[in-house]
């Protein structure tokens, strides 16, 4: 390999795809509309806590400030982590209709006297308004305020502490914080790019260029096709980099999502290229025709679009589709940037990495080996 | 001189189909050596297989005494080949696919001076998919030369080409013989290998059917030169008596062969004494293209005949 040839032919790729337009859009504007698309349509889905809106009525004797129960009771609310309390003044009577109004799914009114009746252990109702459209928020809300209810009928009934529950649990989330579908979604979305960018175009690449005479007038040329095949690999290293890149800055300036970013990050958007780069090689130069190059371009390239979890969480498919999703070379990809963005699992990601690799090396030797510039 | 090309016996089949059929011929070094044929004669197999492109069925063939398929890397740093119909990056300017080119062969050559040499500097900075089909072949010219080659292959260089581009084309091709490199030139413009090529080859259904200087070909399988006047078939007769030469009478035209340089001249001093009389004059010989058409026909109607009886 001659780092000379290699150079030339990449300055070659680089000016073709910078007077590109269509390619240029989908470089540096596509991901944005990706992210910006897919955050949009699933910022409610699991983003967590369920906001309440809460009338409290229950105000010190003086009348300065809210009775330090019905305080202790809605800071243990806002703990539970599923919902957050927000404070409104509104009259009761016209709770149910500013509920309404402002598409607020779900609303709580703490009875004034709610201290005095819980000290003095006499029976005292909340009022939980809910949405039933919104069926998840409405087991949400519920489910929160009857644990709460719970915990403190508990201490009220053991004398303010004289007896502790017999059972009782830790809550403790996945990872180290509670994440949002975009959190999940951006390392999907990069493993998307780095599937289909190189994949389209070299499947494409390979068939017309041999159609055209190009890969024949290159075989008269020192350049060799592993020279060749490197500069398209360096060349898709360096767009990833700006995809994950626009992707990585959309996401966290428009959707505030939580990422790690490390250096563990580097050989996904490394070896992820180099995998699909030779994968697309290898697909056009096994097909006879430009067309039957982009069908099994198509059939390679599909099945991992969604099932790899780039749009969904391969832990929420069905089994099958879970155990499929296991030989698809891009849920490596995926799971390993997942693990180094937000889990910080080095050995997991350690392993997806060498399962990348390795199919890396084994595709770019059969597709050096088995793309021709030249007819027997 | 030695030759530059050396081929024996090549055959190339696919299937049952021979493309090229057992041909055999050389090309000195320095020459200008013209593969004449009909479309699918197999001029572009031959041409691929000497390229190295294309892997030959049997015989034996020495480019710059090396073999195309086994050291074409070697072969390939020593030739220039443009292809028919060449085909480059659309986006790439001619200038930098110069540059490109010259950093693959490691050579110092001069982008503006190779496309002024080939008419093409007014484009150093057109993109190639704007540019004419002829504009596009002269690229694969100038790209042909970057590695400075002793032997081009030129495959059908003109070939859709406007008359005035063909020129340019034709232009360039004779500066590359006094620059002393050999050029192996296909075509089907027969006028095109009369004018530039020192030896011609033609051939038809993969195999060589003449060659030699056009001059030879023309010698060895053309009509002889001939006189012919407007008269009557007294003249004839009166030529056939006084000079021994046969005289044929068609159409009101009497029409003598010449055998010698002289003949032309006797025969028109016999006219003048017969004191018979007649018109208008003209001397014809058979050209390259007469010959080609002839030996084609020849050999499609023998093929005809062949089937028929078979």
């Amino acid at each position: 390999m001659k780092l000379s040839h290699i150079g030339a032919d990449f300055r070659i790729v680089s000016r073709t795809y910078f007077r590109n337009p269509v390619a240029l859009f989908f470089t540096l504007i596509f991901p944005i509309i990706l992210i910006g698309m897919f955050g949009l349509i699933f910022s409610t889905v699991g983003s967590g806590a369920v906001t309440v809106q809460v009338i409290n009525e229950d105000h010190n004797p003086n009348g300065t400030g809210y009775t330090p129960v019905s305080v202790a009771f809605l800071s243990a609310l806002n703990k539970t982590s599923v919902v957050t309390v927000q404070l409104v003044s509104v009259s009761p009577q016209n709770f149910s209709t500013y509920l309404g109004q402002n598409d607020d799914t779900a609303g709580i009114v703490i009875p004034s006297g709610f201290q005095n009746d819980y000290y003095n252990r006499t029976s005292v109702n909340l009022t939980v308004y809910t949405n039933p459209e919104a069926a998840s928020s409405t087991g949400t809300v519920l489910g929160a305020v009857q644990g709460v209810a719970n915990g403190f009928n508990l201490k009220a009934a053991c004398n303010g502490g004289t007896c502790s529950p017999v059972i009782g649990f830790t809550s403790l989330n996945v990872g180290s914080q509670v994440y949002k579908y975009i959190d999940y979604l951006i390392p999907g979305l990069i493993g998307f790019a780095i599937l289909t960018s190189p994949m389209f175009s070299m499947v494409d690449i390979a068939s017309s260029y041999r159609k055209d005479g190009i890969f024949r007038q290159l075989s008269l040329t020192p350049i060799s096709r592993s020279e060749w095949l490197t500069s398209r690999i360096l060349w898709y290293v360096v767009m990833t980099f700006v995809t994950a890149g626009i992707m990585i800055g959309t996401g966290v300036f428009l959707f505030n999502a939580h990422v790690t970013l490390s250096l563990g990050l580097v050989p996904y958007l490394v070896i992820g290229p180099f995998f699909f780069v030779s994968l697309g090689m290898l697909a056009g130069s096994v097909a006879k025709s430009p067309e039957s190059a982009a069908l099994i371009g198509n059939v390679i390239t599909f099945p991992m679009m969604f099932l790899s979890g780039t749009f969904f969480q391969v832990s929420s498919m069905p089994a099958g589709l879970q155990a499929f999703a296991h030989i698809l070379p891009l849920y490596y990809v995926i799971d390993g940037m997942n693990q180094v963005m937000l889990y910080s699992n080095t050995s997991k990601a350690l392993v997806d990495l060498l399962v990348v690799l390795i199919g890396s090396i084994v595709v770019f030797l059969l597709a050096v080996r088995l793309f021709r510039w030249r007819d027997e | 001189m030695s030759a530059a090309i050396e081929v024996e016996g090549l055959v190339k089949r696919y299937g049952p189909l021979a493309a090229v059929d057992g041909i055999q011929f050389s090309v000195p070094a320095g020459s200008v050596y013209s593969f004449l044929g009909p479309n699918g004669a197999g001029k572009t197999t031959t041409t691929e297989i000497l390229e190295g492109l294309r892997k030959r069925t049997e015989g034996n063939v020495r480019v710059l005494d090396l073999d195309p398929w086994t050291e074409g890397g070697v072969l390939h740093k020593r030739i220039g080949v443009i292809p028919q119909d060449f085909r480059f990056f659309e986006k790439i300017t001619p200038k930098e696919a110069i540059e490109y080119y010259r950093a693959l062969f490691h050579t110092q050559v001069d982008p503006r001076a190779l496309l002024e040499k080939v008419e093409l500097a007014d484009k150093a900075n057109a993109r190639f998919d704007t540019l004419s089909g002829g504009q596009k072949q002269k690229l694969g010219l100038a790209l042909a030369l970057v590695n400075d080659p002793e032997i081009c292959f030129l495959d059908e260089p003109t070939t859709g080409l406007d008359p005035h581009a063909r020129r340019a084309i034709w232009a360039v091709i004779r500066s590359l013989k006094q620059e002393g490199r050999t050029v192996f030139l296909t075509t089907h413009y027969l006028e095109e290998a009369e004018l530039l090529a020192d030896r011609v080859g033609i051939i038809h259904h993969g195999k060589i059917i003449a060659s030699g200087s056009p001059a030879e070909i023309i010698a060895a399988h053309g009509k002889p030169a001939r006189m012919t006047v407007v008269g009557s078939p007294a003249l004839a007769a009166y030529l056939q008596m006084n000079l021994g030469a046969s005289a044929v009478v068609e159409d009101g035209q009497v029409s003598v062969t010449l055998r010698e340089k002289g003949d032309a001249l006797k025969i028109l001093t016999a006219i003048e004494e017969s004191g018979l009389p007649w018109t208008s004059f003209t001397t014809t010989h058979d050209t390259l293209d007469d010959v080609f058409v002839r030996l084609v026909g020849q050999m499609d109607e023998g093929a005809l005949k062949t089937e028929g009886s078979g």
